[in-house]
């Protein structure tokens, strides 16, 4: 159970458990975030040279795991493992290695800061105030959900709206039903795990609601959560109004204008008490911004180059913390990476990189962001583009370009092109540079993608 | 210093041996404040609310100002009230160590024509005698507020208005009444006054019964409900229920103006005006419509909408797509527009504190004293409390502590250590402080009311089911028990199958 005993934090197997204080220490990399991301990074780091005890994971929850402890589905470890693990066993994995390597880590510890030159405190109740001098930082909080207030639905403010995440907590971690009669706004990949789960639980899913014509969910999970057992997926459809005293009583239900309007006349009452909403995913970026990093207003996650590193050097960001993810496995391999550049410059030290010789990426047509956002020029080969693309095209070429500057005009010449079947907002996309694209670099201004055909 | 809470085990206790000397009927601002003043004297009081928290009604959503008084007609109570009470907010806040900011306010005009509009509050304030009125032109106004729309031509400046938390400062002068043994019955919803031997018993739903010798009328909207149960044949107020809708903005654009904008009132209202929050947001609002319910605090698109268009007439650069939450609270307009403060003339020993709409806030501190002078000519005895100080017990802010002062407090109880609310950095030690003070949090949003925790940029999405479970181990109750804000706000629908 969450949030009662103090007693539960004071584990054994603990490797950091005989330091009695964590004020003003050294470590080499100091991980925020003891997620999918943050296990993922400090492995690596391990890998990269650095002694498990110069690493400390630093964790907010009881334990390690993060989001995937209340993820208790399958689904996970396909693309790593070959095999299909729930989010659970997914993390176990690689918590084990962790403690078989006594790799440090503290449990119940929240961040208070992260400065430039790379202090980190934090606060525990078994530990108290820490002060930490870390070589490198991996940045790794996680994102959390868009709330009702940022939509601004009109009405009553009852008991009964969650963000499907909380509701997820209550049923899986808590063992709570936080409702019996349910509508989900928006088809995120949470909302629509949440139907099938309430639904196994014995509540009735009415409908979900999303706002756009298209769902922001994986396929995989439209066709096992909704078709499945029969839920109806309303496109272009919103909750225009939220009805009830004390408990949710019911939400009118619109449908929308090409422009997300609602359209007066087509609201539709439907009964229900409870309303969960996957409305979207914020990357955790409050340290992030104190710290004085820039931030990507398109991703709310850092700026960062090809070794995940942020604007500011020595430290690193990966995860949802960086970009939202619909893949664990991908938040994995995205943590490798910066937890392998950590562990480089925790042994290197600062100063090594040139930032005259980066080449900026270039979200062209039909892409809203790519990351990395810079590419050092010599190192380009092997790096992979994550992307997403802004609406859904079917049978699209995704070209990848390079900026040439002749006179004055920069003109986007085509690298490679890629044909794709489909592609849609809710699936990241990824190119990966190979030695012969990285040659054709030499004298780029910039690195794009774009994509080459009318959207469906 | 941590008591029991008492929110539970009063509730089945035989109260109704016990004679009071006063019983409060509502806890909203003008019933606390009153209690508080109250503590002063030797007297037995208790405080009686149907809500499960003070300030449940008008004092939980309001613009937060402390008006300067240059609004009320003159000669009326209300506007003896508000100069009045806007004058000791300052030091009462001082004493119960609430957020004040004495930030002054500004009505602009924005047409030539309103120039005239200005004047008339300028003369209604000199009447009333609000302090250091100034009517300004544009380019001062500029230079106090640079957000202001471009057609803006002139304002008045009112610089003894300020900003306050209205629900802190409620529940810091109920804490420092109970502190001074003010007993607080919550959910107890009045259904039946009957007086018998110059004793009032005031019977609740639930069957619960409290006995006093003066009963004071402070229900807030249903002030003439309780009235005519008191068996009070004539009384004069009616209330007329107008909903205000607000927003309230992101810390992000706190800074958009740097004290309460009005713009010149027109029949419809006060305009929609923009304020900075003591805690650093904007709040946009109100507008105002008159509502069938007391009870009705819904928000509507079109509302919604009439503030953001409200606000972009007032002021540039406003990012209206930074809200946090709206909200709307009720006012309990009296038809005759003016407060109510009067003992009754048909039931000895029965006070009315009715009509109570803005400016009740800023008036708060004044009628409660103009309610002590009433109380004590109807004949009540009483000395000065021992030892008050007017003071209430100290309370622990996590983030107004150096690094050193964290350290030790941890060392002391580790459930300082613990942040629960991460969006304000709110720990376990001040969710459990706010659940066992007196009167305690029972609910998640009186626990979020007394430290902000679920107050951030995730509104409780990360927090709200710790908090619960803190809640069920402190209060000794199931977790399916928990609730939003009493009631049958319920957060579960139960265990799992």
């Amino acid at each position: 159970m969450s949030g009662d005993n103090l007693t539960e934090s004071k584990n054994t197997d603990k490797p950091d458990n005989n330091i009695k204080s964590y004020n003003n220490i050294e470590k080499k990399v100091v991980i925020i975030g003891g997620g999918p991301a943050g296990l993922a990074a400090a492995l690596e780091a391990n890998r990269g040279g650095i002694p498990p005890g110069e690493i400390l994971i630093i964790e907010r929850d009881r334990e390690l795991g993060g989001i995937l402890n209340q993820c208790v589905h399958a689904g996970f470890g396909l693309h790593l493992f070959g095999e299909e693990l729930t989010g659970p066993e997914y993390a176990q994995r690689f918590i084990d290695e962790i403690k078989a390597k006594k790799i440090g880590y503290v449990t119940d510890s929240m961040v208070l800061s992260v400065s430039p030159d790379r202090t980190v405190t934090f606060i525990s109740p078994r530990l108290g105030f820490g002060r930490i001098a870390a070589g490198a930082v991996v940045l790794a909080m996680g994102c959390r959900e868009r709330t009702r207030g940022a939509l601004n639905i009109p009405g009553s403010r009852p008991a009964g709206i969650f963000s499907a995440g909380t509701a997820q907590h209550y049923v899986n971690i808590d063992g709570y039903m936080p409702g019996n009669r349910v509508v989900i706004l928006g088809s995120g990949d949470i909302g629509l795990i949440m139907a099938r789960r309430m639904t196994l639980e014995g509540a009735e899913v009415r409908c979900v609601c999303e706002i756009m014509p298209y769902s922001g969910g994986l396929a995989r999970n439209i066709a096992q959560c909704l078709d499945d057992f029969g839920i109806p997926l309303l496109l272009s459809h919103t909750v225009t109004e939220i009805r009830g005293r004390e408990r949710v009583e019911g939400v009118v239900v619109s449908r929308v204008d090409e422009n997300l309007r609602p359209v007066p006349g087509t609201e539709r009452y439907i009964e229900c008490d409870t309303l969960l909403l996957s409305v979207g995913l914020i990357p955790e970026n409050e340290l992030t911004r104190e710290a004085g990093i820039e931030i990507d207003r398109v991703t709310g996650g850092a700026v960062v180059n090809q070794d995940m590193e942020t604007s500011v050097e020595g430290i690193f960001a990966c995860g949802n913390a960086l970009q939202v993810h619909d893949l664990a496995d991908y938040v994995t391999l995205e943590a490798y990476r910066a937890g392998m550049s950590a562990a480089a410059y925790a042994l290197r030290g600062p100063g090594a990189q040139d930032p005259a010789g980066m080449i900026p990426t270039r979200a062209g047509e039909g892409i809203r962001y790519i990351v990395p956002h810079k590419i050092a020029r010599g190192a380009a080969a092997g790096v992979k583009l994550f992307f997403r693309v802004s609406g859904i095209y079917r049978d699209v070429t995704v070209r990848l370009t390079a900026g040439v500057s002749e006179k004055g005009v920069t003109n986007n010449v085509r690298l490679r092109d890629y044909k794709k079947r489909i592609v849609t907002p809710g699936e990241m996309e990824q190119i990966e540079i190979t030695e012969k694209t990285a040659a054709q670099l030499q004298n780029a201004v910039s690195i794009g993608v774009e994509l080459c055909k009318k959207e469906t | 210093m941590q008591l029991p809470n008492n929110a539970n085990n009063t509730k089945n206790a035989n109260i109704a041996k016990e004679l009071y000397d006063i019983v409060i009927i509502g806890a909203g601002i003008t019933g606390c404040m009153t209690a508080y003043k109250l503590a002063g004297y030797n007297l037995r009081v208790a405080v009686a609310e149907a809500g499960d928290d003070v300030a449940r009604g008008s004092t939980r959503a309001n613009s937060a100002i402390v008006h300067a008084g240059y609004d009320p007609v003159p000669h009326t109570v209300k506007a003896e009230m508000n100069v009045k009470g806007c004058a000791q907010m300052p030091y009462i806040c001082e004493k119960l160590k609430v957020k004040y900011r004495a930030c002054g306010s500004l009505v602009a005009a924005f047409f030539e024509e309103e120039t005239a509009a200005l004047r008339t509050l300028y003369d209604r304030g000199t009447l009333n005698g609000v302090p250091g009125l100034e009517l300004i032109d544009a380019a001062r106004l500029r230079a106090l507020e640079p957000n202001i729309a471009d057609s803006a031509v002139a304002a008045l400046w009112a610089p003894s208005a300020g900003i306050v938390c209205p629900y802190g400062l409620c529940i810091a002068a109920a804490e420092a009444a109970a502190a001074a043994g003010t007993e607080f019955f919550f959910d107890f919803s009045v259904n039946g006054i009957v007086k018998d031997d110059d004793v009032f018993h005031i019977a609740a739903e639930d069957g619960r019964v409290l006995r006093a010798r003066c009963a004071v009328n402070a229900a807030g909207a249903h002030v003439r409900e309780i009235a005519l149960m008191a068996g009070e044949d004539n009384f004069p107020v009616r209330i007329i229920p107008r909903r205000g809708e607000y927003m309230l903005l992101d810390k992000s654009e706190g800074r958009t103006v740097s004290r309460p904008l009005f713009s010149v009132p027109t029949d419809k209202g006060k305009g929609i005006l923009l304020t900075p929050t003591v805690d650093g947001n904007m709040i946009v609002g109100p507008n105002s419509h008159v509502v069938d319910s007391p009870d009705d605090t819904a928000t509507t698109a079109d509302g919604l909408a009439e503030l953001t268009e409200g606000a972009a007439r007032t002021v540039k650069n406003l990012n209206t797509r930074a809200v946090i939450t709206s909200f709307s609270g009720i006012r309990s307009t009296p038809d005759s527009g003016d407060f109510y403060i009067k003992a009754s003339d048909t039931v000895p020993g029965l006070l009315h504190l009715a009509g109570i709409e803005s400016p009740g806030l800023a008036s708060s501190p004044a009628i409660a004293d103009r309610a002590l002078e009433l109380l004590f000519a109807m004949g009540l005895k009483a000395e000065a409390r021992c030892g008050f100080t007017g003071e209430r017990p100290p309370v622990i802010r996590m983030d107004e502590l150096d690094d050193g002062a964290k350290q030790r407090l941890i060392e002391h109880n580790p459930a300082y250590g613990r942040i629960v609310c991460r969006c304000e950095g709110i720990t376990e030690g001040e969710i459990v402080d706010a659940i066992r003070r007196l009167p305690g949090a029972s609910s998640l949003d009186a626990v979020k009311r007394r430290t902000r925790a679920g107050m951030g940029r995730c509104q409780g999405g990360f927090c709200s089911s710790r908090v619960a479970a803190i809640l069920s181990r402190e209060l000794g109750i199931g977790m399916e028990d928990i609730t939003k804000n009493g009631g049958a706000s319920y957060i579960l629908t139960g265990g799992q199958r």
